[in-house]
C-alpha cells in the first residue's frame, strides 16, 4: 500500500510544487485575478442599474420604479443620468472609489428570448446558441495570453468554462473525505477511463489548495438558487492562495422576477443585497490581491421596460453589466443610451441593445490579462472582428 | 448465463440492477421492458392528499399568519408563518421519501424511469414556495397516470394542474381586453399579460426552441391562456373549487386568435385545449421528444435515424408513447454500447440502494447527498429541467462527492456483501477484468464496495 501513498502524496506535491495546472503567466499580466459571475435567468438591468434622469422612466416603469435619491430607500445616485438599487451599497462605495464600471444597454448576440439559448450565447462566445461547444473563458484560458489555472465554484463545470483547458471545480462539502489509500486505488482503476482519471486529479489538486485554506468550507453548496456568499467567499480564498487559480467562475439564479418583483425591496431588491454582500465579501477575502482583481457580473439578457400583468417583467434584450475591483477604472457609466421611448425599444418591448457583451469580455481579457485581440476575434470569440473590445475598463 | 443485453436492459433502461435482477431478465431484455408498460404496479397509494387539498391547506395557514399580523401580534403572526413552513415542509419530505423508497424498490423500473423523464420534461422546482408542497403531488396527478398513454393527455393535465399554472405564473395573468382588467383599470390599477406559462410550453413542452413560433406567436398564446388560473385566491371566483384548475373566464381575452398560423375561434378554455391539442402533435414537437428521449437513454448525442425513428413511431400513433417505447427498446443501437450514457447523480444513488438492495433509512441524508451534488429533488431550478448530458454532471468536485458516497455507503453495508459477486450480481458481464481485480485486491470488504461503486461500470451505464 505504501507505493500507493506515495504516488498520491507525491502528486500533490507536484501540483504544489509547480504551481497549478498548466499555469505560466504572462509576466506582466502575472498577478491578474479574474472573476465571472453569471446571474442566470435574466437580471432586470433597468432595476439594478437605474436611468431616472431619463424623463419617461417613471412613466414605463410604473409599480417597479424606484424613489428617487435621497428619500429612504432611495437609487444611489451615480450621474446625471443613472443610479444604482438600493440594495447595491457597497457596490455605490466601489463605484466612488473608482473600483466598478457599469455597461448599460448591452447584450449577447442572441435575440430570441429563450434563458437556455440565452446563457448557451453568453457562455460560449459566438453569435448563436450552440455555436460553440464550449466556453470563451476555457478557450481564452488555453491562448498565447498564457494558460491560467481556473476554478468553478460548484461542483460541474459551467459552459463558459468547458473545453479542452484543463479547468477543475470546487464547492464546499460536508462529507468525510475518502482516505487516501482508497483515492490512489480508484486513480489506478480510472487508467482504463481517461475522461474519469482527469476529473479525479484535478479534484484532488483543488482540494490539496482548499486544505491549505484552513479546512473544508462547511456551509451548503451555492449553485441555482443558493446563497452566494459561502461560494463567493470560498473563490477569494482560492484567488489568494499562491499556487492557487487566477480565474474563478461562479453562478447564481433567482433573477426570472416574473411576478412580485418589487422595487425599492422585495424580490429582486433582496437578490441584488446578496450579490451586493457578495463583492463586499470577496473583496474582504482577497485582501491585497484585490488590487489585481477584475469581477465581471453578466446575465443572460434584460427584461421588458413595461410592467408586465402580473407586476414583474417578461424576458427582454438589453440589460446591464457590471465590472468590478481594485484593477477597474471604475466611477464610470459605459453606455451608448438608446433611450426609453417606444420608438427607440428593440421590437417595441425591449431596451435596445448598443454594445456587444463580447467588446465587454474582450476588453477586460486584452487589458487585464494581455490577451490578443486578434486571436479573441478568431478563436474566443469566433468570427467577431467587427466587435471592437471595450476600451478603458482597466486602470493602466 | 446473463447476458449483455440484460445489463443494459437493467442498468440503462432500468435504474440499476438488484442483486437477482439480471437472472430474472434472462434472454428475453426485450420482453422485461415491454411487459412494464402495461398496467401500471407503480401508481402511488392514494391514502396521500391530492393536491387541491394540500393547496387549500396551504393557503388557510398563510391566511391565519397573514390575519394574525394584520389583528393579533408580530409573533403570533411569525408562530403562524412557522406553521406554515413546516406543512410546507412536511409535505416535501414526505413526497420526496415516497418516490425514491418507490424507486429502490420497484420491480417496474423502465416504468419509473419514465415517470422520471417525463417530470423532468415538464419541470417545476420545489424552490419556488408554492411548488414546494406540490412538486411530487403533481408528478403523480399529471405526469404517471398518463406516461403509457397520449402525449396529448399528458400535455393537458400538465397545464391545467394548479402546480404548473403557479409555478409559471398564469394565475393571474389577465388580457388586456379582458372583463378583469378593464375592471382593475377603472380602479386605477394596471393589470394584465404574463407571458410566462405560453413561452415555455412552446420552448420546453411541445415545439422546442427551434420550432418555428416567434414572439408574436408567444404573446397570441398567452392570451390564449388567459383565465388559465387556480381556484380560491382571495375569496372571489364563487363559482371555483379553491385548489382546483379553475378557468376564470373574466380575466381572459376575448376574440379569435392567430398562432403557427392556424386560427383559433374565440371558445374559453377550449380554445388553449384547441391549441395544446394541435402542439401535441406538430412535427416539430415529434422531433423534440424523440430527440430528448433518444438522449436520456443512448447517447448524449444520439444517432439521427434513431431520433428520425422514434419521430415518425409518434408521428404515425397519433402520439401514443407506448409505440414510441417499442421504437426505442427495439433499435439496435440502444444495445451496443453498454456505457455510453453517465449517471445523474440521483440515479446513481437510487442505484447503489438498489445494489444493496436497501431502501434509504435515512431519507434526510439521502436528500442532503443530492443537495451536494447538485440535484436535490424536485429542484432543477428552471423549467427546463435537469440536463441529460455527461459535461453537466461530471466536475471532479461531483466526483470526488460520488466517491465519498461510495466509501459512506461501503462502510455501512461492509458486513452483509461480498464486493466481487455483488459486482458480478449487478453488472454481469459489464464487469471489467480490471475492476474486478481492483476490488478484489481491496484491503477490505468496505473498501471493495468503495471501488466498485465508484467504478466507471457503475458510474456509467
Amino acid at each position: 500500500m505504501t507505493n500507493r501513498r506515495q504516488f498520491l502524496a507525491g502528486s500533490t506535491q507536484l501540483a504544489m510544487l509547480a504551481g497549478f495546472p498548466g499555469l505560466t503567466l504572462a509576466q506582466e499580466a502575472a498577478d491578474a485575478r479574474l472573476v465571472l459571475v453569471i446571474l442566470r435567468g435574466g437580471m432586470d438591468g433597468l432595476a439594478a442599474a437605474i436611468p431616472y434622469g431619463e424623463p419617461r422612466y417613471r412613466g414605463v416603469r410604473g409599480s417597479l420604479a424606484v424613489d428617487s435619491p435621497g428619500q429612504t430607500n432611495g437609487l444611489l445616485k451615480l450621474d446625471g443620468l443613472f443610479g444604482l438599487h438600493p440594495s447595491l451599497k457597497t457596490m455605490h462605495e466601489f463605484y466612488q472609489a473608482g473600483d466598478l464600471a457599469v455597461v448599460h444597454a448591452v447584450a449577447t448576440p442572441y435575440r430570441e428570448r429563450s434563458h437556455f439559448d440565452g446563457q448557451n450565447v453568453l457562455e460560449n462566445g459566438s453569435d448563436a446558441p450552440g455555436g460553440s461547444r464550449d466556453g470563451w473563458l476555457n478557450r481564452a484560458v488555453g491562448s498565447s495570453a498564457g494558460t491560467y489555472g481556473a476554478i468553478a465554484l460548484s461542483q460541474n463545470i459551467p459552459l463558459v468554462l468547458r473545453g479542452d483547458a484543463s479547468v477543475t471545480s470546487w464547492a464546499p462539502s460536508r462529507l468525510r473525505e475518502a482516505d487516501d489509500d482508497t483515492l490512489a486505488r480508484l486513480a489506478e482503476l480510472y487508467a482504463q477511463d481517461p475522461h474519469l482519471a482527469g476529473r479525479l486529479e484535478e479534484a484532488l489538486e483543488a482540494r490539496a489548495i482548499a486544505g491549505e485554506m484552513g479546512g473544508r468550507g462547511n456551509a451548503r453548496a451555492g449553485g441555482a438558487q443558493g446563497q452566494l456568499g459561502p461560494v463567493i467567499r470560498a473563490a477569494g480564498r482560492f484567488l489568494s492562495a499562491p499556487d492557487g487559480p487566477r480565474i474563478a467562475v461562479l453562478d447564481t439564479g433567482g433573477w426570472d422576477t416574473h411576478a412580485n418583483q418589487g422595487a425599492g425591496q422585495g424580490i429582486l431588491a433582496s437578490r441584488l443585497g446578496g450579490l451586493d454582500a457578495g463583492l463586499a465579501a470577496l473583496k474582504q477575502e482577497l485582501g491585497r490581491y484585490w488590487q489585481n482583481t477584475v469581477v465581471v457580473v453578466a446575465s443572460e439578457f434584460g427584461r421588458t421596460v413595461a410592467v408586465n400583468g402580473t407586476r414583474g417583467t417578461d424576458h427582454g434584450t438589453a440589460g446591464c453589466a457590471f465590472i468590478a475591483g481594485g484593477a477597474v477604472r471604475g466611477g464610470r457609466v459605459f453606455a451608448d443610451w438608446p433611450g426609453l421611448a417606444e420608438r427607440d425599444l428593440y421590437e417595441g418591448r425591449d431596451l435596445k441593445p448598443t454594445t456587444d457583451m463580447r467588446a465587454v469580455f474582450k476588453g477586460v481579457l486584452i487589458e487585464h490579462l494581455g490577451a490578443d485581440s486578434a486571436q479573441l476575434s478568431r478563436e474566443v470569440f469566433p468570427a467577431s472582428a467587427s466587435i471592437a473590445p471595450l476600451e478603458g475598463l482597466i486602470d493602466a | 448465463m446473463v447476458t449483455v443485453q440484460a445489463a443494459i436492459a437493467a442498468n440503462r433502461f432500468g435504474l440499476g440492477a438488484r442483486p437477482g435482477e439480471l437472472a430474472e431478465i434472462g434472454a428475453d431484455h426485450e420482453g422485461w421492458l415491454l411487459a412494464q408498460l402495461g398496467s401500471d404496479t407503480n401508481a402511488a397509494a392514494d391514502e396521500s392528499q391530492g393536491s387541491a387539498e394540500i393547496l387549500r391547506e396551504s393557503q388557510r395557514l398563510q391566511r391565519v399568519s397573514r390575519e394574525a399580523r394584520r389583528n393579533d401580534s408580530e409573533e403570533l403572526g411569525e408562530a403562524a408563518q412557522q406553521a406554515y413552513r413546516s406543512f410546507i415542509r412536511s409535505q416535501y419530505q414526505a413526497q420526496v421519501t415516497r418516490r425514491y423508497e418507490l424507486a429502490t424498490v420497484t420491480a417496474a423500473p423502465f416504468r419509473e424511469r419514465l415517470v422520471h423523464f417525463w417530470t423532468n420534461h415538464f419541470a417545476v422546482s420545489a424552490d419556488k414556495q408554492a411548488v414546494t408542497p406540490l412538486a411530487g403531488i403533481f408528478e403523480d396527478e399529471a405526469i404517471r397516470p398518463h406516461v403509457t398513454g397520449r402525449f396529448v393527455d399528458m400535455l393537458m393535465a400538465v397545464e391545467q394542474h394548479p402546480t404548473m399554472i403557479l409555478y409559471l405564473d398564469n394565475q393571474a395573468s389577465m388580457g388586456p381586453n379582458s372583463r378583469a382588467a378593464r375592471a382593475a383599470d377603472k380602479r386605477g390599477r394596471d393589470l394584465g399579460l404574463n407571458e410566462n406559462l405560453a413561452r415555455e410550453i412552446l420552448e420546453l413542452h411541445t415545439l422546442g426552441v427551434d420550432g418555428g413560433y416567434s414572439q408574436e406567436d408567444v404573446t397570441t398564446f398567452a392570451k390564449v391562456l388567459t383565465g388559465w388560473s387556480v381556484g380560491g385566491g382571495q375569496g372571489r371566483d364563487t363559482d371555483s373549487t379553491t385548489g382546483e384548475f379553475f378557468f376564470r373566464s373574466s380575466s381572459h381575452e376575448p376574440g379569435a386568435k392567430t398562432i403557427l398560423d392556424n386560427r383559433y375561434r374565440e371558445d374559453g378554455v377550449a380554445e388553449g385545449e384547441a391549441v395544446l391539442a394541435d402542439l401535441a402533435m406538430h412535427p416539430a414537437t415529434a422531433n423534440f421528444l424523440a430527440q430528448k428521449l433518444a438522449r436520456h437513454f443512448v447517447a448524449d448525442e444520439p444517432p439521427r435515424e434513431l431520433v428520425d425513428g422514434l419521430a415518425r413511431a409518434y408521428l404515425d400513433h397519433d402520439g401514443e408513447l407506448n409505440t414510441v417505447y417499442e421504437a426505442l427498446v427495439s433499435a439496435h443501437v440502444a444495445w451496443v454500447e453498454p456505457l455510453a450514457k453517465y449517471k445523474t447523480p440521483q440515479d446513481f444513488l437510487v442505484s447503489t440502494y438498489r445494489a444493496f438492495n436497501q431502501q434509504p433509512d435515512n431519507p434526510e441524508r439521502m436528500f442532503g447527498f443530492l443537495g451536494l451534488l447538485g440535484q436535490r429533488p424536485y429542484t432543477p431550478g428552471s423549467p427546463a429541467g435537469w440536463p441529460d448530458t455527461m459535461v453537466h454532471w461530471d466536475g471532479g468536485d461531483a466526483l470526488l462527492k460520488r466517491i465519498e458516497w461510495a466509501a459512506i455507503a461501503g462502510r455501512q453495508i461492509s458486513d452483509r456483501a461480498r464486493p466481487v459477486e455483488l459486482g458480478e450480481a449487478i453488472l454481469g458481464p459489464v464487469f471489467d477484468d480490471h475492476t474486478r481485480t481492483a476490488v478484489s485486491r481491496a484491503e477490505s470488504a468496505a473498501q471493495g464496495l468503495t471501488l466498485l461503486l465508484a467504478s466507471p461500470e457503475f458510474q456509467r451505464r
